[in-house]
């Protein structure tokens, strides 16, 4: 691959994983809302 | 009172089903060819630049709306709408939340139901020992309904059949019963196909297992970046008419699937959490497979030659080819991913499609969650039957163009002119930031007030009237020395004026193709006839929208 596409798909890619996974991590370690709540299995 | 006591199981869950909504085929079909005929690495500056300008903006407001309809009990766009602000005719626009998702089902579910085919057709054998052409034949014979290579008489009418059974089955199991464990199995399966096959197409080495050439030189085509493009505007509509296709917005599933969350509950996070994801699968793992694995057997001029009418033709008809190539087991294997990974992504889709009916029908006039399915399932099925039998006619283009494209851009509007500016940002800004488990950036007041709007009037007036080519210049010469404007084929204006059908008439009379001629003609009337028959179903939802509403009156139900 050259370098500008190497650098293109890696910087894009890595932007995008982290993002992803930040988000994830944020809803992941939000405490829960007091009941009720919207999901019916933290019931 | 409303039947509607549906609720989701868990928070993940609600974001697994929100991305399965937004990732579809066309995130494996559509992007990576979008991506090499609009400047190839440098593509994702304008892509990514429109999903923070229209994509997420998008999302908040139907986040947002959704939640607001559902805190008064209504599940689907009309009465959603008609929440927000009180005059008459906001309903009948919110019809579109509902109609559009019939009609797409009705021809979605058609590929989906090939993507169950093609697994079904990897697993015995039926690509074994083929050319490529006659791959692509087989493809040509399925949509023709000639072929049965399973005895079954009209076998792509059986797995459509099939398809909508298995969408109606789930739907009928309920938000957390049904379509939150479809979200949860079909994920995270998707996310390990699209990575298996994404490892082999990088790794695909020329020399080994009949490829030309390796893997990386299709990812390097996908890649390196064109920067002169980013002068270019169709790149930019490229860009812009991508996000929108790509994240399910200005179709009413985003407000169907918010409307189950309670006022108190987040909505900012969730919507960025399930709006990245399908980035992640879009971008990392889309451009991955196609391209990479195309490119390593058939070379670059071959698959800019294949792509030119888009990704769907080098799904269904070279794929099957390219992974033969790889030897019985991982050949099946990869077959399996591959068409496996797009039927998880299509229902994932298709079951959103059918939440804003069923949450309609429960919510006027009180059916139960499997009659309500079955109903859904009747309608797509009286839909989607043209689109099959007359698939070569156009009938399936004319749904696509129609509803899942211009009715999408035109709901959009619809909806950010009605957030922003008629229910008004200040009260808007507080339902998307109500409960939010993240800083909303405040920038994104303007942005969803301003230039979203925008951004959605430029991609409408740019498939308005699109220029032959894409030649803007040329265009607003020929305007000014006086010989009008020249449309694309693919512009409203020209598609209205059926320019493509009537030049390919010119020219088979010309040739004297006699065969050619009635088939166009026949074309015709079809094309004229799909849209009169879907002007028809729009107005017929009106019809029944305008009989819950006199419901509501009578029974002194808040309208």
């Amino acid at each position: 691959m050259t370098t500008s596409a190497f650098l293109m798909m890696v910087s894009s890619s890595g932007v995008i994983l982290f993002l992803t996974l930040y988000f994830f991590y944020r809803v992941l370690r939000t405490p829960k809302k007091k009941e009720p709540d919207s999901y019916s299995e933290n019931d | 009172m409303t039947t509607n006591q549906d609720s989701w199981g868990t928070r993940v869950g609600l974001i697994l089903a929100m991305a399965g909504n937004a990732v579809g085929l066309g995130n494996f079909l559509r992007f990576p060819v979008q991506a090499v005929q609009n400047g190839g690495g440098a593509f994702i500056i304008p892509y990514l630049v429109c999903f923070l300008l229209m994509g997420i903006p998008l999302l908040w407001v139907e986040w947002s709306m959704g939640r607001l309809g559902g805190s008064r009990g209504h599940h689907s766009t009309p009465f959603i709408m008609e929440t927000m602000d009180k005059r008459r005719f906001w309903k009948y626009l919110g019809v579109f939340g509902i109609f559009t998702n019939i009609v797409v089902a009705a021809y979605y579910c058609y590929i989906e139901s090939w993507t169950m085919s093609w697994v079904y057709h990897t697993v015995v054998g039926t690509f074994d020992g083929k050319t490529q052409g006659e791959v692509a034949g087989f493809f040509a014979n399925y949509v023709d309904l000639n072929t049965s290579t399973t005895g079954i008489p009209y076998e792509p009418v059986v797995f459509y059949i099939l398809c909508l059974a298995l969408n109606i089955y789930i739907l009928s199991k309920g938000l957390s019963g049904g379509i939150e464990k479809a979200a949860k199995i079909g994920m995270p399966l998707l996310i390990i196909f699209g990575i298996f096959l994404a490892y082999k197409g990088i790794t695909l080495k020329a020399g080994e297992d009949g490829a030309l050439f390796d893997g990386t030189l299709g990812l390097n085509f996908l890649w390196e970046p064109q920067f002169d493009s980013l002068t270019n505007l169709n790149v930019w509509l490229a860009a812009a008419g991508q996000i929108f296709f790509t994240l399910s917005v200005g179709m009413g599933t985003v407000h169907c699937y918010a409307a189950y969350v309670k006022k108190k509950d987040d909505i900012a996070l969730n919507a960025m959490t399930a709006g990245w994801t399908n980035e992640f699968v879009e971008v990392l793992l889309g451009a991955s497979i196609l391209i990479p694995i195309s490119v390593g057997y058939l070379g670059i001029e071959k698959v800019v030659e294949l792509t030119s009418s888009g990704g769907l033709g080098l799904g269904f008809k070279t794929m099957p080819y390219l992974f033969e190539q790889w030897g019985d087991v991982i050949g099946t294997l990869a077959g399996v991913a591959f068409f496996g990974l797009l039927f998880f992504a299509g229902i994932t889709s298709s079951l959103a499609m059918g939440s804003p009916w069923i949450g309609f029908m429960k919510d006027e006039f009180k059916f139960s969650q499997t009659s309500a399915s079955l109903s859904f399932g009747l309608v797509v099925l009286a839909l989607g039957l043209p689109t099959v039998f007359l698939f070569n006619y156009g009938v399936f283009d004319e749904y696509d163009y129609w509803v899942g494209t211009v009715a999408l851009v035109v709901f959009a509007l619809t909806e950010i002119v009605l957030f922003s500016w008629v229910f008004g940002l200040n009260k808007g800004w507080k339902e998307i930031t109500s409960g939010a488990d993240m800083r909303v950036p405040g920038i994104y007041r303007y942005i969803i007030k301003w230039v979203t709007p925008i951004m959605l009037i430029v991609v409408f007036m740019g498939s308005l009237i699109t220029p032959q080519g894409g030649d803007w210049g040329a265009s607003f010469s020929s305007l000014i020395e006086g010989n009008g404007w020249i449309f694309s084929d693919g512009a409203i204006i020209a598609k209205l004026q059926n320019q493509d059908i009537y030049a390919s008439l010119e020219a088979a009379k010309n040739t004297g193709d006699m065969e050619q001629v009635t088939f166009l003609k026949d074309k015709l009337g079809f094309v004229n006839g799909s849209r009169l028959f879907l002007l028809v179903v729009y107005l017929l939802i009106c019809g029944i929208v305008y009989k819950a509403y006199s419901n509501r009156k009578k029974e002194g139900r808040p309208v």
